[in-house]
């Protein structure tokens, strides 16, 4: 992990929000699969989520692949902490662990 | 099996030593999309592992062994990887 600008940038991201999606495209023209399973999945849970399309964004492209030591996109934030990709937050909701983070019960 | 479903499943199998290890190929149902623009390129893929490696581990860090064991081709021909990672009492 670096100190360069962009990733005071997004620990600004992860932080402001609750639930923090970095995803290909947006919520309503998703450009990838798996950026558009976990939009569709946040959007089904309810709560207001914030995304950030890192196709329009060079730098926070990578930048959030370094941030987070994850080397994929979709990635999810709740309350600053990295939750995973699609493969997880699809696992997670169907267990309903994902419900309850996003709730803050757990 | 297309030679990079191969070194996946050998790169796989010496770093996780898994129970149970399945590589399947899902190129051709991306054909079209901008990683694999003739749908007979190999690079989206999906793994089901089953590993004593995953005991105790949080999603994150089982898909971050897999990620690491794999590292190099994620860098280059892998251009979609999904997983399902269990341990042998979750299998």
């Amino acid at each position: 992990m670096s100190d360069s600008p962009v990733s005071e940038r997004i620990k600004e991201y992860v932080t402001r929000d609750d639930v923090v999606l970095f995803m290909k495209g947006t919520p309503i023209f998703p450009q990838c699969g798996f950026s558009s399973v976990v939009a569709q999945v946040l959007q089904h849970i309810g709560k207001d989520f914030e995304s950030y399309n890192v196709l329009e964004d060079p730098e926070l492209r990578e930048g959030i692949k370094e941030y987070s030591d994850w080397p994929t996109i979709p990635q999810l934030y709740v309350r600053g902490e990295f939750v995973g990709g699609c493969d997880i937050v699809r696992e997670m909701f169907e267990s309903g662990e994902l419900q309850q983070l996003i709730a803050g019960t757990e | 099996m297309g030679k990079l479903a191969a070194l996946i499943e050998t790169k796989l199998q010496s770093a996780l030593a898994p129970i149970t290890l399945e590589v399947i190929d899902d190129s051709a149902s991306h054909a079209g999309h901008v990683g694999n623009p003739g749908g007979d390129r190999e690079s989206h893929f999906h793994v089901n592992i089953v590993s004593e490696a995953f005991t105790g581990q949080s999603r994150v860090s089982r898909q971050r062994m897999v990620n690491k064991a794999l590292a190099e081709e994620l860098k280059g021909p892998i251009h979609a990887l999904s997983m399902t990672t269990r341990a042998p009492d979750e299998a």
